[in-house]
């Protein structure tokens, strides 16, 4: 029984460690080591140096909008993009699509233990790259290390806060029979990308996320004078999901056809194979965007301008509530009500 | 997309349906075999389109809905066991057994994982040796061949940690069971056309003989669906009764031969306990004897009480054909996708779910009449 009484040193674990260990989490040495030599002089600003519990900022002008999103992707890195671009983009959008112009973000890290360091190190570049394109900064944030299985390598929590720009959009409770429905790109990319990589479904090409922001689509939307009346991004549920959200806020129907609707021939391979519809998957470099009639055509002029939204396209319209809320157009030559998405879908047996 | 863009034609659509029209002096009733085919049938709106000329009733060609619900609680208890794990494809992780779905045993803490393949199944024994790897095996004959294809893999690897739950079922014995109720009233039938892929389409010859119901072989599109049916009405007209093919692209007389000897090889027919329907004799596939030390109902022996179906779900009148979904009183108010009543309306080929995505909720907004 005496090897039980030999005890380990914990010292040799600081510096030469090479994946994160609990203590990166808690507090000492090895924490502020963390941080200072690898999250730091990555997302580096004047309001993240000064290392308070809080970021002090600036009065805005405006009113302000403020939300948060978490991100519990696998695997971390996917065709197109990885969960670092994918918690700052996906937080940009959420205030670009409520009218806000993005100023700060957060970012907390909830990181499962043996994570590798150099893993950690790539999500953060990636971070600090999708914030910088955007030129908003990372003003604050927050480290955890959990016991190994506790997660899944890696938990993001962002939040944003954005000043909200006149004419702010009257969102969707406005929309009415004319209104004309667009969207910003191809559908469903996203979550094939994911699900290919994730399963390790061999296509070729593989499918590849579109995570990107929508913060210039929108500014030049609005810049190009259209009076939008709602934005709204395609991510989880897919267009179906915003569809019906925004059937049941306006109370009218809304009618899309099958074949407007843009999908990659890649996507739309993969949905054909797996019993999945584009429809109902989501993108996290997509919106959806209503526009009064007769503005279509200044809408997507101005979208085609920016790279993340070249193939925006009219997919349907809005019209009087009739007994369905939300119809689509089949390109067989029908018109049928779209259901809305119930949970995840899963590929068909046969 | 090639071989799909041109089965979704709107023209050749509208053709059809009114050459179907054209062609019926009266109403016939048409049984599609395959849920898949009920899907797209729904999806396109074509049951309304031809209502007035054909009756389409559903069959009860839905892998997951006719699992007992005997095979669920097995793969259930199972899953349960931390030596286990259970893996089985997307749809069936949904549909509850007498005691809960397997999905909500991996919520519970249950070893329970979604396959793509069965194959991948044996890679996670040969890499989890300190598991017991169980693979649901459900589905028809489309499935059958994969599942025997991962049973010799697992063999030539001599794995000892994987074993599947065989819950196969046969589409033609059904067909005649369906056939030998007094009260069917199936004038003719549209064959499963990825079951065909398989087995081909010659084993419908003496069905069709004996029965004088025509048979014809139908894929999954619009365009295919109704090339399909107008062969059927024609030959209801014409008092003809023959098998023939309207999925040339897809089937051939004999069917895949690869497909068959894998099938052949592993699997015998066996009488099975349909959901909803009852014992279907030689309705099932189970493991041949050479492949005996693979089954997990072998390896994991034990007696379950059979537990009474629920008593409130037509789930077998529906799967048979007697009950159109909307008719049941429980449709859309007890029983939804969210609160299902009994499996055909959980999984993604399911009569019941169709109807409730597609048209029971509520009616059809017809845009340009046909």
């Amino acid at each position: 029984m005496t090897a039980s009484l030999e005890i380990a040193c914990p010292t040799p674990l600081v510096g030469h460690e090479s994946s994160v260990v609990l203590a990166h989490g808690e507090g000492g040495r090895l924490a502020r080591r963390l941080i200072r030599d690898r999250i730091l002089p990555r997302l580096a600003n004047p309001y993240l140096l000064a290392q308070g519990d809080s970021a002090a900022l600036p009065r805005a002008e405006g009113p302000l909008a403020f939300t948060t999103d978490g991100y519990v992707v696998t695997p971390l890195f996917f065709p197109g993009g990885d969960i670092g671009t994918l918690a700052v983009c996906g937080t940009l959008n959420d205030l670009a699509v409520a009218g806000a112009k993005p100023l700060w973000l957060s970012i907390a890290l909830i990181i499962e233990e043996g994570l590798p360091l150099e893993t950690l190190e790539r999500v953060l570049e990636r971070v600090a790259a999708a914030s910088e394109a955007a030129g908003v900064p990372v003003v604050t944030g927050d480290t955890k290390v959990v016991p190994r299985g506790a997660a899944d390598g890696l938990f993001i929590t962002t939040a944003g806060v954005g000043e909200l720009i006149e004419p702010i959009p009257p969102g969707p409770a406005a929309l009415q029979p004319g209104d004309e429905i667009l969207v910003s790109g191809p559908l469903g990319q996203h979550g094939v990308a994911v699900l290919t990589c994730r399963e390790r479904l061999a296509f070729d090409p593989a499918p590849r996320s579109d995570v990107a922001s929508l913060v210039n689509a929108v500014a030049t939307l609005r810049a190009a004078g259209v009076p939008v009346r709602a934005f709204r991004d395609c991510t989880r549920g897919g267009l179906a999901a915003v569809l019906h959200e925004w059937a049941d806020a306006c109370g009218q129907t809304l009618a899309i056809e099958d074949e407007l609707l843009p999908v990659t021939e890649v996507v739309r391979g993969v949905c054909e194979l797996l019993g999945l519809d584009p429809v109902y998957i989501a993108g996290e470099g997509v919106m959806a965007v209503a526009v009064p009639a007769g503005c279509t055509a200044t809408a997507l002029a101005a979208l085609r301008e920016v790279p993340e939204s070249v193939q925006a396209v009219r997919v349907g319209e809005v019209r009087q509530r009739s007994a369905a809320a939300v119809l689509v157009w089949r390109a067989s030559g029908r018109e049928v009500p779209l259901d809305e998405p119930l949970a995840e879908a899963l590929p068909r047996i046969c | 997309m090639k071989f799909v863009d041109e089965y979704r034609d709107a023209d050749r659509t509208r053709g059809l349906i009114a050459d179907i029209q054209r062609l019926a002096t009266r109403r016939w009733t048409i049984m599609e075999v395959c849920g898949g085919q009920t899907h797209s049938l729904l999806r396109h709106g074509l049951d309304t389109a031809l209502a007035q000329r054909v009756e389409l009733i559903h069959g009860p060609g839905c892998p997951v809905c006719v699992t007992s619900a005997e095979a669920i609680d097995f793969a259930l208890d199972m899953a349960r066991r931390p030596d286990v794990a259970v893996l089985s494809f997307g749809d069936m992780l949904r549909v509850p057994g007498a005691r809960g779905s397997l999905l909500q045993a991996r919520a519970a803490g249950a070893d329970v994982r979604l396959a793509y393949s069965p194959l991948d199944a044996v890679t996670v024994a040969q890499h989890t040796p300190e598991k017991q790897i169980v693979f649901f095996a459900v589905g028809f004959e489309t499935t059958a061949p994969a599942t025997a294809l991962a049973v010799k893999r697992a063999a030539a690897l001599r794995l000892k940690n994987f074993t599947l739950l065989a819950a196969h079922v046969r589409v033609l014995p059904a067909m005649e069971l369906l056939c030998d109720a007094p009260d069917c009233r199936v004038q003719g039938f549209l064959a499963a056309g990825h079951v065909c892929a398989v087995l081909g389409y010659e084993d419908y010859a003496p069905f069709v003989e004996r029965r004088r119901l025509p048979v014809v072989v139908a894929g999954f599109e619009p365009v295919d669906l109704l090339l399909a049916l107008r062969e059927c009405v024609r030959q209801l007209e014409a008092g003809e009764a023959a098998v023939t093919n309207c999925y040339c692209r897809g089937v051939r007389a004999a069917g895949n031969h690869q497909a068959r000897a894998h099938i052949a090889a592993v699997y015998e027919p066996c009488d099975r306990d349909w959901r909803g329907i009852g014992v279907v004799p030689a309705g099932g596939f189970a493991l041949r004897q050479e492949y005996a030390a693979f089954d997990a109902r072998r390896r994991f022996a034990r007696e379950l009480p059979m537990l009474p179906a629920s008593a409130e779900c037509r789930a077998g009148e529906v799967l048979t054909g007697r009950l159109k979904p909307t008719d049941c009183a429980h449709f859309g108010k007890r029983c939804t996708p969210e609160t299902p009543l009994g499996a055909p309306m959980v999984s993604a080929e399911g009569a019941c779910a169709a109807y409730h995505r597609y048209a029971g909720n509520p009616v059809y907004v017809l845009r340009d009449p046909v």
